[in-house]
């Protein structure tokens, strides 16, 4: 919401020109938050929230022998405990991420007007300007990825963790790291191979 | 029976265990016993396949466990019951789901049956309340009953139990070690069991190995081992001040 407000109100204040109409500051907050802002900066919170979270839970699971007592039982304990894991995130991220261009684009509208550099009618029109479905596809289809790669990279590196506490933490912070790094080098990749 | 032949496991330059062959008798509480750092665990670990072995063989009834498939072990893992050191009770389930857990996964039950397995496991190890409990809201002693219950759910043939009684007080250790021992007799599982306690070696040890740096140094029973003249064995069984004068006193 307050990334969508960031953005209306910057587009207003850097549109000097008379002959940028008012509602390209509706267009430019739904493409951005559409094209970039909503699946990026989810999926990053989405690494520093979840992975972290998959990693600590991993790792604390094999340091206190909880996974080797799943293997003992023969049961596939990778797929058993990371398996599920990437499957709940590959189908509720684009959820999210849907919801997120929602109301991000609902903050823009609200604080802009709050404001006073954008009325409605001329938001309204911005948004559904020039609109083409292709760029939600590319959003969800960057989610999923990401969503791929959070769970797998945090799953990797809680799974292998070996030691005691100390490398429980050590792991959740790499899979934060890893994450993040992967996902943003990722995001170019596939704009580079979408969008180009 | 379990048999292992010849076995060796090296961590990078440390060799840990040095040409061990063991034939771990059915029906018995098979002990193993030795100091810290001795092996005992690497020992287990390997009987198991979380570790795999550098060479040597580890033979369950025969079938050669080293040269078995990822699928097939999981197969003989079936039949294996594994007490850890440290309960390694899953968190996010009660003590009944604990339980129940691995009869979900591999037996074909109906929601009654297995609850009564559940309700017959857990007062097989004298737990009849607490079922709804997580495994931080109970005692050492009753994560070691419940692991103990976990681990006979499904009826195995080997039970290894990994120090079952450590940091448990002498009276806990003690009926751990006795409900071991009757399950052993009862249900005539092959159990291995890892511990350096003296009361549990004289209390169950139908069966001892003593390791030391990674070899067999010593193999007997609890009789034997009072009256034996290795040296090393000796210096582990009277370590204690208890039992040296209890060694006095009968001399």
């Amino acid at each position: 919401m307050f990334v969508g407000a960031a953005l209306t109100i910057q587009t207003a204040f850097n549109i000097d020109s008379p002959f940028i109409p008012l509602y390209a500051v509706g267009l430019a907050t739904r493409d951005s938050i559409i094209l970039e802002f909503s699946p990026t900066i989810i999926s990053l919170i989405l690494a520093g929230k979840v992975g972290s979270s998959i990693a600590s839970e991993l790792g604390t699971m094999r340091v206190t022998e909880q996974i080797d007592a799943l293997e003992i039982m023969g049961v596939n304990s990778s797929s058993f405990l990371v398996l599920p894991k990437i499957i709940a995130a590959l189908f509720i991220n684009p959820f999210l991420v849907i919801i997120s261009m929602a109301i991000g684009m609902a903050g823009g509208w609200f604080f802009g007007l709050l404001a006073g550099v954008i009325t409605t009618t001329e938001f309204v029109y911005g948004v559904k300007y020039a609109f083409q479905p292709f760029y939600i596809t590319y959003a969800l289809l960057k989610t999923v990825v990401f969503a791929f790669l959070i769970t797998s990279i945090s799953a990797y590196f809680g799974y292998y963790t070996a030691g005691g506490a100390l490398e429980v933490g050590a792991s959740s912070t790499k899979a934060v790291v890893y994450s993040s790094i992967f996902l943003l080098l990722t995001n170019f990749l596939l704009t580079q191979m979408l969008l180009s | 029976m379990i048999e292992i032949q010849h076995i060796n496991k090296s961590f990078e330059d440390r060799h840990i265990l040095n040409d061990v062959s063991v034939v771990f008798e059915e029906g018995k509480t098979n002990l193993v016993i030795g100091g810290s750092g001795s092996g005992k665990t690497v020992m287990m670990k390997c009987m198991v396949s979380l570790y795999t072995v550098d060479s040597g063989k580890i033979l369950y009834d025969g079938r050669d466990f080293t040269l078995s498939t990822e699928d097939e072990k999981r197969d003989i893992r079936k039949d294996f019951g594994m007490v850890f050191q440290g309960g390694a009770l899953f968190d996010s389930q009660t003590v009944a789901e604990n339980v129940a857990f691995p009869l979900e996964m591999f037996a074909n039950m109906t929601l009654a049956e297995r609850n009564e397995r559940v309700d017959f496991c857990l007062n097989r190890v004298n737990l009849t309340a607490d079922h709804d409990l997580y495994p931080s809201q109970i005692s050492g002693g009753m994560k070691k009953r419940v692991a103990i219950a976990r681990a006979i759910a499904l009826n195995p043939r080997y039970l290894f139990c990994d120090e079952p009684n450590s940091g448990l007080d002498p009276y806990t250790s003690i009926v751990i070690d006795n409900l071991i021992l009757e399950i052993t007799e009862e249900f005539n599982i092959t159990t291995i069991i890892n511990t350096h306690d003296m009361n549990s070696v004289l209390e169950i040890g139908q069966k001892i190995i003593y390791l030391n740096k990674g070899q067999k140094w010593w193999e007997g029973d609890k009789h034997s081992i009072l009256e034996t003249d290795n040296e090393e064995v000796n210096n582990f069984v009277y370590a204690s001040e208890l039992f040296k004068r209890i060694r006095k006193a009968s001399k």
